[in-house]
């Protein structure tokens, strides 16, 4: 069994990065020239490494399956970026940031990487504001920050409700830039279906051109995946429609390891289902929380006449309404962390006081902050986010309390790297939310597009040389090698096969059933016996997938439920691993909750004797069980501690 | 890298706003002239005679002519272009196309309302412009006279007074357009701006007709 | 709620397209547009039929993904909201409903409903962006921005790219588009070094592109799904003519 070396660098916590910086391998500026880099994707992470690889002077392809690259779904984050600015000089600082991050993620990520991402967050916000990101102000002219779950201190920037939006316009920008000076190339419509992998080394991608269907070769020296998370895993999800796990999934079947899957993040507050057809569950973001306050009914009567349409919320008084999380964690109250909110809501509605007609959602109220701040500070914090509210479901949020539910919304888990960003395939990194890096079992708000930018701008431009100065004399890679030739003769015949099976069910019937399954027996609480069903259930729904799926169209044109197929086909793997990984770790931290292990108040109990890894799992070939490699934890930084957001 | 200010697109919108401006002020002269003939504070045919004139005789307005109608053709020329270059750059049109939803009439037709106006004024410069200055007048003893022959016939009172109106609708568009090409578009001024341009379309569009009608029922 | 659906079908670019009658039936008033589409693509495929393509991602209003004329009007008949946005509540039952691909020659079809908006990304790639390096960046609070010009440069960095001023306008013009980028960096700071380039460069790209030329009929900011406001064209107006008279 190969050991997996994470690659710290010497030195104290602080100063491990920039140890690594002063002795990394270098390729001088005349060199860069002679080297390309694959980027797949272009969400923030891609897009900002695509931008900063390519004023560095590398030859850069970019990929993405969108049609352009400003659609990348990190457009949709609504809530802000988190940053050890201190500007509120409320006591925040680098080592803070980390602690929080360590302990919001449950103590199940890597310290150093952590540590690192908190020491760079600073420069993300200058760097993002030389761009033109309009962030909120002051009066006076400085940046503005708000508070998010998990954290006691303001750090998080925003752009109103449009965060994502406005930092990845500021990485398009720079990527646009080095488009034009030629230093990017830009792929659009092209999804990456297979990695290639020549001697050991990643040296290229296969893709598919989704307008015209072609298969095509692209080589270089080094390949970099940023294709964002798999929550889609459950069909309905925050994440846009396309959001895939494809090109991970192509990567740990080449060799990388995947590493902890089954830490899927469930966000507390999202627009409840509706109906038979829907497609997505909308986030309303975690801000709100600042200013809303979560509960439910008392009394199990007033929940019925609720549902029954013969009581509105807003005339049940104060006394017969139970704010379930300022009840249970006084110090955090309703800023506790996701996991703990999505489980409350959880508990709450399993125990009847859901409010809506189908039981599963529970009221955000905005009365009080109305009350005390008035209709127009609200209206400036989130005007956005309420009128998208009332588009979607006809309720004014401000006459009357916004209902929400938990839904899938991020993945934790993800490809694994040292921490160089590096796979366990030389020559092939992961940054952004498809790697699993730095935000452990539970990821706080804020902290994802600080990882992305981080990962973007500088840590992949930082490491990657260390690898590519081994390169300078390799020469431009051949794409015509019996490794390239096998990658694309086995992309073509996927789809042939997809075409042959001419089934009954569409793709959806598949992914849907899936998404239940998943929802239900691997989603927000999870047990053995639970786990053991959806392992059967997982291969079946698989088996029947191949058997009796319909893909209708031409492979040779734009065909939509083929990109469907396609994707569908790795979700139906990579929920088999995440439910393998889930009962493999038979404790409960941050998302993951297990009902074997928890506390007799029903918190999460977390297992340090026995679970203090990350668990990375490796391919063995199709039906095999996949082989677990564990990376140890270890805290020198940082007391191990169980949380407590009491 | 720039061919100058009138180049490009934003460039050939500057040229129809400044000569739709300039023609402007020229329709504001026209009709100070028009209503000295109603005799509203003094002889109307004396008054209306003088000012036709001293436009027709004065050194500078024998100059600024040649201008105007240097404005005339640009503004039209470029109108024509404009419409052609925009009508191609959708070649496939809508089958099911909702513009009243988004923006006004007079907006939309503007290649419409200003190909009316421009076939008014080949009629206009007919009925006065050639008989005042190569005609000398169809025999008439003066300017005044002239005038009160065209707005005798019901059939030209019709027409000047639909010109008119279709006059008032292009100016409608055409005034605050103007504004916006130029950039000046402010939100305290953008009221001011609009209010000001219906006020002037409808005082063109009213003035001149009621003068026309004015002349044919006082005949 | 029972509806008649004309749609747009083009296999490719240059195949050459016609309009085709669906119907769905039993569609509750909370389906959103894109997901009432959805359950007429699942028909087709039950049918063996291609599926018909439209672009769509994050189903929020926010990735400017979705397109769509719906009824003669960009994104459809309710103002500030992009079709996936778009809830079938807006609709009467029974109703027949025309969807059409957003049309400009710039945006050339590539399939039934789906265009190609890369024209844009080319705008943007001709001046949208400041020249800072990763790394060269001051601190972020060196430069101090007034409270109402980092709201007003937000209002215009809120566009979407989605294309609706272009398949709106009469003339197929991108200026409501263009200035939006180009207003967004004239009211930062950051922006004010390369703003005499980045207006020329901009506006001749759209130029080169085939876009209309502007009429000010207004009709884009009306059917903006983020209500970006025709200033932003006044405003690159005035910048466009400060650097042609001062550029060399
Ligand atoms: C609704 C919502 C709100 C959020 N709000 C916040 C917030 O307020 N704060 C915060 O910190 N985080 C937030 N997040 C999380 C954060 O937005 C994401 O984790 C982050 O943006 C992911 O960025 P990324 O660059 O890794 O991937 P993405 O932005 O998802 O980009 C993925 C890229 O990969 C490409 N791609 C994917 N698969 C393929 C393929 N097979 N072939 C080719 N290209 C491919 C896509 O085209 C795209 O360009 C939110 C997430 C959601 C869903």
């Amino acid at each position: 069994m190969t050991k997996l070396d994470s690659k710290i660098p010497e030195g104290t916590i602080d100063r491990k990065w920039e140890n690594y910086k002063s002795h990394s391998n270098l390729v001088n500026p005349s060199n860069r020239r002679k080297l390309d880099v694959i980027i797949v994707g272009t969400g923030l992470a891609g897009g900002a490494a695509a931008a900063t690889l390519g004023e560095a002077g590398y030859n850069v392809k970019a990929f993405y399956f969108q049609d352009s690259p400003r659609r990348a779904h990190s457009i949709a984050a609504q809530g802000g970026i988190n940053a050890s600015k201190n500007y509120q000089n409320d006591n925040d600082s680098d080592y803070r940031l980390f602690y929080d991050t360590v302990k919001g993620g449950d103590y199940r990520a890597r310290e150093e990487n952590v540590y690192r991402l908190a020491e760079l967050s600073g420069n993300i916000i200058d760097q993002c504001v030389a761009q033109g990101v309009p962030f909120a102000r002051e009066y006076g002219g400085t940046l503005a920050n708000r508070s998010f779950g998990g954290a006691q201190v303001s750090r998080t920037f925003y752009a109103s409700g449009a965060t994502g939006q406005q930092l990845l316009l500021g990485a398009y920008s720079s990527m646009n830039r080095q488009i034009k000076a030629g230093k990017v190339k830009s792929y659009n419509r092209h999804e990456m279906i297979d990695v290639v992998v020549v001697d050991g080394k990643a040296r290229g991608i296969i893709t598919r051109d989704l307008v015209t269907g072609k298969i095509e070769r692209f080589g270089a020296h080094a390949v970099v995946i940023a294709t964002g998370g798999y929550a889609n895993v459950y069909y309905l999800s925050t994440n846009a429609m396309a959001c895939n796990a494809t090109a991970a999934w192509k990567t740990y079947k080449k060799g990388a390891y995947f590493a902890n899957p089954c830490f899927c993040q469930i966000h507390p507050t999202c627009i409840p289902v509706s109906g038979e057809l829907q497609s997505k569950l909308t986030l309303m973001s975690e801000s709100l929380r600042n200013d809303g306050r979560i509960w439910v009914p008392k009394n199990i009567e007033d929940v019925k006449a609720i549902r029954e349409g013969k009581l509105k919320p807003t005339q049940i008084s104060e006394e017969n309404r139970d704010y379930y999380l300022e009840r249970r964690y006084p110090a955090f109250g309703n800023l506790v962390p996701r996991d703990v909110a999505s489980r409350a809501a959880k508990e709450r509605c399993d125990a009847g006081y859901g409010v809506n007609k189908t039981g599963f959602a529970v009221y955000l109220d905005f009365q009080d902050a109305i009350n005390r701040l008035g209709d127009k500070t609200i209206r400036e914090r989130y005007g956005n986010l309420f009128d998208m509210y009332e588009n979607i479901t006809g309720d004014n949020p401000y006459y009357t309390p916004m209902m929400i539910y938990p839904a899938s919304h991020y993945s934790m888990g993800g490809i694994w790297v040292d921490y160089e960003t590096m796979t366990t395939i030389p020559g092939l990194y992961a940054i952004g939310e498809a790697n699993f890096s730095d935000h452990g079992a539970n990821r706080l708000g804020a902290s994802s597009l600080m990882q992305c930018l981080c990962d973007g701008y500088f840590v992949l431009p930082a490491t990657i040389s260390n690898y590519l100065a081994n390169d300078i004399h390799t020469g431009p890679i051949n794409t015509n090698t019996p490794e390239f030739e096998k990658a694309e003769i086995d992309a073509n015949n996927l789809i042939k096969k997809l075409f042959d099976i001419k089934g009954t069910k569409s793709v959806d019937y598949f992914h849907k059933k899936l998404g239940l399954l998943m929802w239900d027996k691997v989603g927000l609480s999870r047990n053995e016996k639970g786990l053991n069903e959806a392992i059967a259930e997982i291969k079946t729904i698989r088996e029947n997938f191949w058997k009796d799926v319909k893909v209708t169209g031409k492979a040779d044109q734009m065909n939509n439920e083929l990109e469907k197929a396609i994707r569908v086909a790795d979700f139906l793997e990579l929920a088999e691993l995440i439910a393998i990984d889930a009962l493999n770790r038979n404790e409960s931290c941050g998302a993951h909750f297990r009902e074997e292990s928890q506390t007799e108040e029903n918190e999460a109990k977390r297992n340090d004797n026995d679970y203090k890894y990350v668990s990375a799992w490796q391919y063995t070939g199709e039906g095999n069980q996949p082989t677990l490699h564990k990376e140890e934890l270890t805290f020198n930084a940082i007391e191990l501690k169980q949380r407590n957001y009491k | 890298m720039s061919k100058g200010i009138f180049s490009g697109s934003i460039g050939r919108k500057f040229v129809m706003s400044l000569s739709g401006l300039f023609l402007i002020t020229f329709i504001v002269i026209h009709l100070l002239i028009n209503a000295f003939s109603l005799g509203l504070c003094w002889d109307g045919r004396a008054l209306f005679n003088a000012g036709s004139h001293f436009m027709a005789t004065n050194p500078f307005i024998q100059i600024m002519q040649y201008v105007l109608a240097l404005g005339f053709i640009i503004h039209i020329i470029m109108g024509i272009r404009l419409t052609i270059q925009n009508n191609a750059a959708r070649s496939v049109k809508y089958t099911h196309n909702n513009p009243g939803a988004n923006s006004s009439f007079s907006s939309r037709s503007m290649i419409i309302t200003g190909i009316l106006i421009l076939l008014f004024l080949v009629l206009h410069i007919k009925d006065f412009f050639i008989e005042i200055k190569f005609n000398e007048l169809g025999g008439l003893p003066s300017d005044y006279d002239l005038l009160l022959a065209v707005f005798s016939q019901p059939l030209f009172v019709g027409l000047y007074v639909f010109a008119f109106i279709v006059l008032g609708i292009h100016l409608n568009h055409g005034f605050q357009s103007a504004f916006q090409t130029l950039g000046l578009n402010h939100k305290k001024y953008n009221p001011i701006i609009k209010g000001a341009s219906v006020l002037f379309c409808i005082v063109v569009a009213v003035g001149f007709s009621s003068i026309a009608l004015f002349h044919f029922f006082n005949v | 709620m029972d509806f008649t659906l004309k749609i747009w079908r083009q296999e490719n670019a240059t195949a050459k397209g016609s309009q085709q009658e669906y119907k769905v039936k039993d569609i509750s008033s909370d389906t959103s547009f894109l997901e009432m589409l959805d359950a007429l693509n699942q028909q087709l495929v039950e049918k063996g039929e291609d599926v018909i393509s439209f672009d769509n991602d994050c189903r929020e209003g926010v990735c400017g993904t979705c397109s769509l004329y719906i009824n003669g009007e960009a994104h459809g008949p309710k103002k500030l909201v992009t079709t996936c946005q778009l809830y079938m509540r807006s609709f009467t039952d029974g109703q027949t409903i025309y969807i059409e691909p957003f049309r400009a020659n710039a945006f050339p079809v590539i399939k039934d409903l789906v265009v190609d908006r890369s024209a844009l990304d080319r705008i943007q790639q001709a001046g949208g962006y400041t020249s800072f390096n990763t790394g060269s960046a001051p601190e972020a609070n060196a430069m101090p921005i007034a409270k109402e010009d980092a709201a007003a440069a937000f209002d215009a960095a809120e566009c979407i790219g989605c294309g609706a001023c272009v398949a709106t306008c009469k003339n197929a013009s991108a200026m409501l588009y263009v200035s939006a980028k180009v207003s967004q960096f004239a009211y930062l700071p950051q922006g004010k070094v390369e703003a005499a380039e980045r207006v020329l460069n901009m506006v001749a790209q759209m130029d080169t592109e085939g876009f209309g030329n502007c009429t000010n009929t207004g009709a884009c900011e009306v059917e903006c799904p983020k209500g970006i406001s025709i200033k932003n064209i006044a405003r690159m107006n005035r910048e466009f003519m400060c650097a042609s008279l001062t550029s060399e």
